[in-house]
Formats: C-alpha cells, structure tokens, sequence
C-alpha cells in the first residue's frame, strides 16, 4: 500500500510538534525515518495512526485522502504499528493477544480459541515468523514478543506496517532477524517505516530515508547517496563528532576490586552469579548486555540497594558490601542510574534540590538541620552554567526539562562531588545525540583526571565509544573485560550468550587473556 | 479452594527448582514444618479430653428424606490420634520430598482433618448438629459469594471495588423497600439488583470518567450509603412499617435430589438465592475465561493501552464490568432482606462486604476460588454460632476474626502470592 503526507501540521498548546511535513512511502518499501527524541516522529506516526488529528495538511492510502478518528479505523484501512513498548498483555497467550479485537467467535459471544490457534499457527508458517500460539506472553523473551507485535499487525492484514525504533531492545543478531524478516515482508509488497535514532541501521535496511528535525522534514535521501555523517547532520542540523576524541588510557592502581559478586533480584532468583571485575584508576571498564542480564542488579548492588549474597566490592580496600547507601555514595561512589525517571530524581522538585539530592543534609548545604538556600541556589548557578543547562530558571521544575537537560542535571550533580568512582548505568539513555556528545566528553574527560569509570550500557555504539575495556555480561556472568578495540561482531555474539569463536580484542594487539 | 485450576494454561510450575537457596524450597520446608507443628498441636491440646462425640446428621428442615441419616458418633482419644499421625506423616513426607503441585490439596485436606479433630474435642460428651452447621455455612456464604464476584468482574477489568458493602446496603434497602410495595420477592430482587448497580455506576462515573483515586470513593460510597439507607431507614421505613415487610423468597426443594439424606438438605433445598449464586460463579467463570467479552474485560484490567491500540473501548468495557459488577453485588445485597431477615435494619450488613472482599483477594479474583474463600468464611461464621451452643471455652469472636486471619496469611503471601490484574486500580488516560 502507497502512504503519502501532504503538509502535515500538528500543534499541541505552546508548541508546533510537526510542521507542513510531506512523507510518501511507496508499496513495498522500507522507509527510515530518522530524527532526534523530541524531532517529532511519534507525533507523525500518532497522526497516521488516528491517535492524534492533524491541524492541517492530509493523509492518502493509495492515493485516497482518508481520515481516522481512532487506531480502529487506521487499523482497518491496513495500517499496524509495531509499538516500542509492546502493547501486549504479559499474562495472556500468544494467540490471545493476537486476535485481542477481532477475536474469532463461535455464537453467544464464545471464544473460538482453536481456531484462533490455527490462524496463527499458519500466519506464522506463511510470513516464516514461527512462534507458538499457546506460549504466555511473560515467558518469551524480547525478541519473540516483538514477533508477537508484528504478527498482531499482520493478523489485521496491515499493508503498512509503522515500527517505532524495534531495535532499541534488541540483541545484534535478534535485530538481523528482525531485517531479514522485514525484508521478507517487503518483498510480500508490504510497506514499512522503519522509525530509527540509529543511522548505521537506516542505511542498513532503507529503501529510503526521511529526516525529521524539530516537527519539520530535514531532507529526503536514499542509503546509496548518503553516509552516516551527513545523516547525523542532517539530524541535528550541525556537523557531529560520532567517535568521541580521546587519548589512550594510562590506567593506575586498582581502584575498586570486586570478587565473587552475586546478587540476588526481587523476586529472589540469583541474577549476578559471581562476578570478578578490577578497575583501575584512569580508564574506562564498559560492560555491554541486553536488558535483564543482570545489569541493573550489579549496578544496585554498587550503590548499596540490592541485596548482595555472596563475594566482596572493595573500594581502595575498603568493604562496600553491608554499607547503607549513603555510605557507600560518600566513600566516593558515583551514580548515573538507569531509570532517570523512577531513580535518578524528583519531577516535582526544582533543578536546584535536584542537584542536592544526594548532598542536602551535609555542610555546606544544610548547618544544624537547616537548608542553606543561597550556598544551593550558587551551587545550582555554577553547574548550570558549567554543564550548559538549558533551563528557564535554577527553580523550575525538573519534570518541565528536557530528558538531555534532565541528564545534564543528573550527572551534574555526581560531578560536583568528590568521586573516586563513576558508575554509569545507561548514561545517555533516550536523550539527543547534542546531549550524548557533551556527556560522553565529560566521562571521559572525569577519566583522563585519573579516575575510575565503570559504563553499563545496553547500546553497543556506546560501549564501543568509550570503553578502555570492554566487557559483556549475559545471564548473570561477565565475559571479559577486553582491550579495546573490539571486535563488533564478537560483542554482539557475546551479548547473545554464545561463545564467539574468535578473539574478541580486535587485530592489531596480540591476543589478550581476560584480566582478572 | 482448589477449583480454579483451569481458568489459566497452567501457572507454569517451577516448583522442582533446584537451588537449595530458591524461595520454593524454603516455603516446601516451612509448610513441612507447618504440618508436623500442627500434628504436635493436636496432640498437646486436644488429646487428654476423653468420651465421645456424636454429630447429628438427622434432617430437621422438614425435608422429607428417602431414610434418616443415624448420628455419627466417635471416640474423641481415637479421632484426635489418627488426626495428629496423619498430619505428622504429610508433614514428614513434605519435608522428605515434598508434594510438588499438590503441596496446598494435602495442605487443606490436613487442615480440613485438624478442624475436624478439633470440632470432636469441641463436642466431647455431647452432641452437634454437624448438618445444621454446614447448611447454615452455605447459607452464610451466598452474600459473601455474590459480593466477590461483583469484586472479581470489577477488579478485571481494573476499577478496584472496595464499596461492595455500599452494594449490599443499598441493595438490601431497595430490595426490601420495592419487595414490600410490590409485594413480590422477584421484583424485590431486581430491584435490588438495581440498587447494587446504581453504586456500581456511582463507582463507575467517578473512578473511570473522573479518575478519582478508588479507595477514597469506595470509602465515600459505603458512608454514603450507610447514611443514606439509615437515614431512609429511620425517617421512611419505621413510621411506615408497610414498606419494610417485603414479599420473602421460599425454599424450592429440587425433585428426588433434595429427598437424598445429608446431600439432600445440604444442597438441595435452598431458596433461588442460594442456587443463583452457585449458577452466578459459573456464569462469571464462563463470561471472564470464555468469552470474547470476558478477553476484552481481563485485556483492559491487565493492559489498558495495549486493549485501546487494538480498537477495543476501555472506558466502555469498564463500564459494562462496573455496573454488571454493581448489580451483583446487589443480588447479595438483596439476599439480605428478601431471604435471610425478611425486613431491612440500620447496618444490617455488618461489614461482610469487606469479607466478601477479602473472598475475592483469597480467591485470587476467579470465581471459583472466591466461592471457596466464600465457603470457607462462611463455615467459621456458622461454626462459631454452633459452638457457642455446645459451650466451647473458646470465645466464639475468635472463630469470626478466621476470615481476617486468613486473608492476612494470603496476602502476605505464605500461601503463594497473590497476583492482582495489573492495571488494578489504575484510572486509564487516552493519549
């Protein structure tokens, strides 16, 4: 099915969040749209998607101007959305949540569920997506319940399929499956947008690529015209430094020494099964994995919050394991947490309270119990300014910022500590790629000061760019750490649990053991 | 409480474990140890108390059987040792190697022993009227039956119910006030059928269109309605007596069935209340696990957003659950007035909405395990009637807190814990 955008414009109050934006995706085609957090690509699909209404301008299937007043009538004019966060219900089968909607009935209102089944079944035979239809959703891992997603869609006989950014939760070699069965699916004269941040992967698999930067189109172009530079410019609307500029490592001594680390999660499973790691003083230790290896665990364990049951963290030789966070945060352990939302800090309070959250009841910022406002507000004053903050005002709400501005904030306010190490649990995490350069420049030049830096990132492009040594964990257990450079491929394998059969430090340096 | 094995595929078993440190194995062992205390219990309070029991099984409802059941009359000493080595034996094998999938079956059955042994020592040197008492305990059960189904369809589809005792109030008012004038206990019953859905919309406009946090309107609900029902009470019903003697439901005894002695009067002769609330958890199992419907209500109380990309109404789906909710609450509600008092009173429902409630919590929102947590709460109400009457030295308010008890176990999860739907309780925003 043929997609085109006339003009389209969609205002919210306050804010213009696509303007006069013009987009064709051809039948059987792959379209990347590409464009920062916040560029306005989920306004764009919401609007194709009949979430949203547009201002002005029109939307035409086939060359047919079409209104939706709700995703039941995109969906049945053959649309299907792939949604980044997989609108699946956890406790239900496959095959429930496949037919969720138009479920087949056998009279009175009674569900066919062998028949539902069946069509399944087949679906999957046909598109060569296999799945089985009586699994639970809960119980499969990320990259059959994105097969799920895509099934719901095609159940409904969507024509064009919108994916927003499916390879954010991906594995390297999940995400060549996912390419291999889109180009399966376009080759059935199915269209997709391909909505993306991550350039190498447009130009992998585009047909063409759209650039949406500010609610506006940045330009049209196709793979073989362009690279990754002139697309990160186009993106951002000036040139970027990709590959973060740094010199060599001059590691010190041992600065925090972990031995036999295992960790144990909420639900009481072990999720961090022995884990040794040095990190020395001057480098970069980056540990790559896919969400839910173990990871978070590991990094709350550094922080004090998770409940640690068996090995040993020492920090300069001295214990962490048994300290109450506080401790453990003024021994001079750094913390960017993963989940700036739900643990990095509080919506409701100002930029200033937030760059004291972990600081306020100790001098200079609170004498005898009591706040000291001006020392905070000068505190806030100078790490605004230093960090290049873009606030209306030190008092304004953290909520109202942006998620690159609310970063800034957050690693702020570890830097404005005496540190001896920085943990950085998914540092840059959805912010925009102006907001990525500057934090990645500040780690690295926290670094080149002489200290420890342990980076935990699910984005491989990040591991890459800043790890000394890189390591990856999978089921709980560390493979590595690695010299850099790193061999891609052989981290992607890892990350996926199998061995990859090859040197994981990159040519050019001898064969390295993994240090201990 | 075994029942609802089939409402889901399997809740997956990772029982065999094999990590000795796994939560799993500590709970087999803690219920092993369970079992082998209560077996000490049995023996150190309830042995030593000499003579016999005898429990009658006699019809007295007038039931006319094909032969009267003769009294049951057993050694206390014999009764309470069998009870203990059983418990102990369980418990050793469940420490051995454990039961695996029918850990809680041998845990109720052992359970269901223990009360047993205790009701012999309870009855020692005289007699109880054991069919009385367990006709009385399903009775007791169909308010607190109709009231968790009402939670259950509400809490599906994600507007938690904690008003059910405003359902019942109100119902049991409408009931017994439109069951009066019409002088029909069937018009009184859809009437308070009525009232218990009007509640549930009350419910349903201000915790689905107003999003207001439901706690505070379940709480609002149930003082708006213990106001409003006394205050109609005390100013409409007293000086007009006429309006509050409703037309009451009568027995309706079941050809043949009802004639079989102890099966007979246990389940067989009830008035439509006590029947429609048995057919009210199969009808609600069917519609929730069943149906098209029921997918979309579960869908809605598990995933809201995920329902609404698919093109399913949420807020209209919540309606639908709310006030079908509402109206079964008030069958209960009505039950109160047109079967079990036969005239309304200021209160009458005494809080067993919020037993109805725990029902449903302990049932683990399916119908059939709030029909057992219904049975079950509904037995230490009536045991504690029947044991005040053989002298018991045991205060009878003990037994009455059992469904407290019970619920503070399950939901702190020593039993497994429990899974409320995920969106439970949370107002449902359109983007």
């Amino acid at each position: 099915m043929k997609m085109e955008m006339r003009g389209v414009t969609k205002r919210f109050p306050g804010v213009i969040a696509n303007r006069d934006v013009d987009l064709v995706v051809e039948e059987g085609e792959i379209l990347a749209l590409i464009g920062e957090n916040g560029a306005g690509k989920s306004t764009l699909m919401n609007v194709l998607y009949g979430l949203y209404d547009a201002d002005e301008g029109e939307v035409l299937l086939d060359d047919q101007p079409r209104t939706f007043n709700g995703p039941g009538d995109a969906i049945a004019a053959g649309i299907g959305m792939v949604h980044q966060h997989f609108m699946l219900v956890p406790v239900f089968t496959v095959a429930e949540n496949i037919v969720l909607g138009v479920e087949p009935t056998r009279g009175a209102g009674r569900l066919a569920v062998r028949r539902a089944e069946e069509s399944v079944r087949e679906l999957s035979d046909r598109h060569n997506l296999p799945v089985d239809p009586h699994a639970v959703i809960e119980d499969l891992p990320v990259g059959l319940q994105q097969r799920v997603e895509i099934l719901k869609a095609l159940y409904r006989d969507a024509e064009l399929l919108i994916m927003d950014e499916p390879t954010a939760v991906l594995t390297p070699q999940e995400t060549e499956e996912l390419f291999t069965a889109m180009r399966a699916l376009k080759d059935q004269g199915t269209s997709i947008i391909f909505i993306t941040h991550k350039l190498g992967e447009a130009l992998e698999v585009a047909d063409r690529i759209s650039v949406l930067r500010g609610g506006e189109i940045a330009g049209h172009t196709t793979p073989a015209e362009t690279d990754q530079d002139q697309l990160a410019a186009m993106m951002v609307g000036r040139e970027v430094d990709l590959v973060v500029d740094r010199e060599p490592a001059t590691p010190g001594e041992v600065v925090l020494a972990i031995r036999g680390l295992e960790v144990v999660n909420d639900r009481g499973q072990l999720a961090v099964k022995g884990v040794d790691l040095d990190l020395r003083a001057g480098e970069i230790v980056a540990i790559a994995g896919v969400q839910g290896n173990g990871q978070s665990e590991f990094v709350e364990a550094l922080n004090g919050v998770a409940e640690v049951t068996g090995g040993s963290i020492e920090l300069d030789g001295r214990e962490l394991v048994g300290l109450h966070p506080k401790e453990i945060l003024r021994a001079g352990v750094g913390q960017v947490q993963e989940d700036r939302y739900a643990e990095a800090m509080v919506a409701e309070f100002s930029v200033a309270e937030n760059l004291v959250l972990n600081t306020w009841d100790a001098e200079p910022y609170a004498r005898r119990g009591v706040l000291q406002s001006r020392t905070i507000d000068e505190l806030a004053r100078k790490e605004v300014e230093e960090f290049d903050i873009r606030t209306p005002s030190i008092h304004t709400d953290m909520g109202n910022l942006s998620g690159g501005n609310q970063q800034k904030v957050v690693v702020a306010r570890e830097f404005a500590r005496d540190l001896r190490v920085l943990v950085a649990a998914g540092p840059t995490r959805g912010i925009d790629v102006g907001s990525i350069e500057y934090i990645h420049e500040r780690i690295v030049a926290f670094r080149d000061a002489g200290h420890a830096v342990l980076v935990v990132s699910t984005e491989l492009d990040e591991v890459m760019a800043l790890g000394d040594r890189v390591a990856v964990m999978h089921g709980g257990t560390l493979s590595g750490p690695y010299d850099a450079p790193v061999d891609r491929d052989a981290i992607g394998l890892l990350m996926a649990g199998i061995d990859p059969d090859r040197p994981v430090t990159a040519s050019g340096s001898a064969e390295q053991p993994p240090q201990t | 409480m075994s029942a609802d094995l089939d409402a889901r595929p399997a809740e997956s078993t990772r029982d065999d474990g094999l990590d000795p440190t796994s939560p799993l194995v500590t709970r087999r062992r803690a219920f092993g140890i369970f079992l082998v205390a209560l077996a000490a219990v049995t023996l150190l309070f309830l042995l030593g108390e000499g003579g016999e029991a005898t429990f009658v099984l006699r019809d007295i409802t007038g039931g006319d059987p094909y032969f009267q059941m003769p009294d049951l009359v057993v050694s206390v000493g014999t009764v309470v040792l069998v009870v203990a080595i059983l418990a102990a034996f369980a418990g050793g094998i469940q420490l051995a190697r454990g039961f695996g999938r029918r850990t809680y079956l041998v845990l109720g059955l052992v359970l269901a022993l223990f009360v047993f042994a205790f009701l012999t020592w309870a009855t020692a040197g005289s007699s109880l009227n054991l069919l009385a008492i367990l006709r009385l305990t399903i009775r007791q059960a169909v308010p607190l039956v109709f009231g968790a189904l009402a939670g259950v369809l509400c809490e599906r589809s994600g507007v938690m119910n904690i008003a059910i005792e405003a359902q019942f109030l109100t119902a049991a008012f409408t009931g017994a006030l439109v069951g009066s004038v019409s002088s029909n206990a069937w018009v009184g019953l859809l009437a308070g059928a009525a009232g218990g859905a009007f509640i549930g919309w009350l419910l349903a406009v201000m915790a689905i269109k107003y999003r207001t946090d439901q706690i505070i309107v379940g709480v609002v609900l149930i003082v708006f309605a213990t106001g409003l029902t006394s205050f109609l009470a005390s100013q409409l019903l007293t000086p007009n007596p006429d309006l509050n003697t409703p037309a009451i439901v009568s027995p309706i005894g079941i050809p043949v069935l009802s004639r079989i002695p102890v099966l007979g009067p246990l389940f067989f002769n009830h008035t439509i209340f006590v029947y429609g609330a048995f057919a009210a958890v199969l009808l609600v199992h069917w519609a929730l696990f069943k149906t098209k419907w029921g997918l979309r209500v579960r869908s809605v109380g598990e995933h809201p957003r995920a329902a609404d990309t698919v093109g399913i109404n949420v807020y209209r789906i919540r309606y639908q659950a709310v006030v079908l909710g509402g109206a079964v609450a008030g069958l209960g509600g009505a039950f109160f007035t047109l079967d079990s008092a036969a005239q309304f009173s200021e209160e009458m429902t005494a809080g067993l909405g919020f037993i109805a409630l725990a029902a449903m919590i302990v049932g683990r929102w399916r119908p059939f395990g709030a029909l057992g947590a219904a049975l079950i709460f509904g037995f230490a109400g009536s045991l504690s009637g029947g044991l005040a009457i053989v002298q018991v030295p045991i205060p009878s308010e003990f037994l009455l807190m059992a469904p407290y008890l019970v619920t503070i176990v399950v939901v702190a999860g020593l039993v497994g814990r429990p899974r409320p739907p995920a969106a439970d309780g949370v107002p449902y925003v359109k983007e």
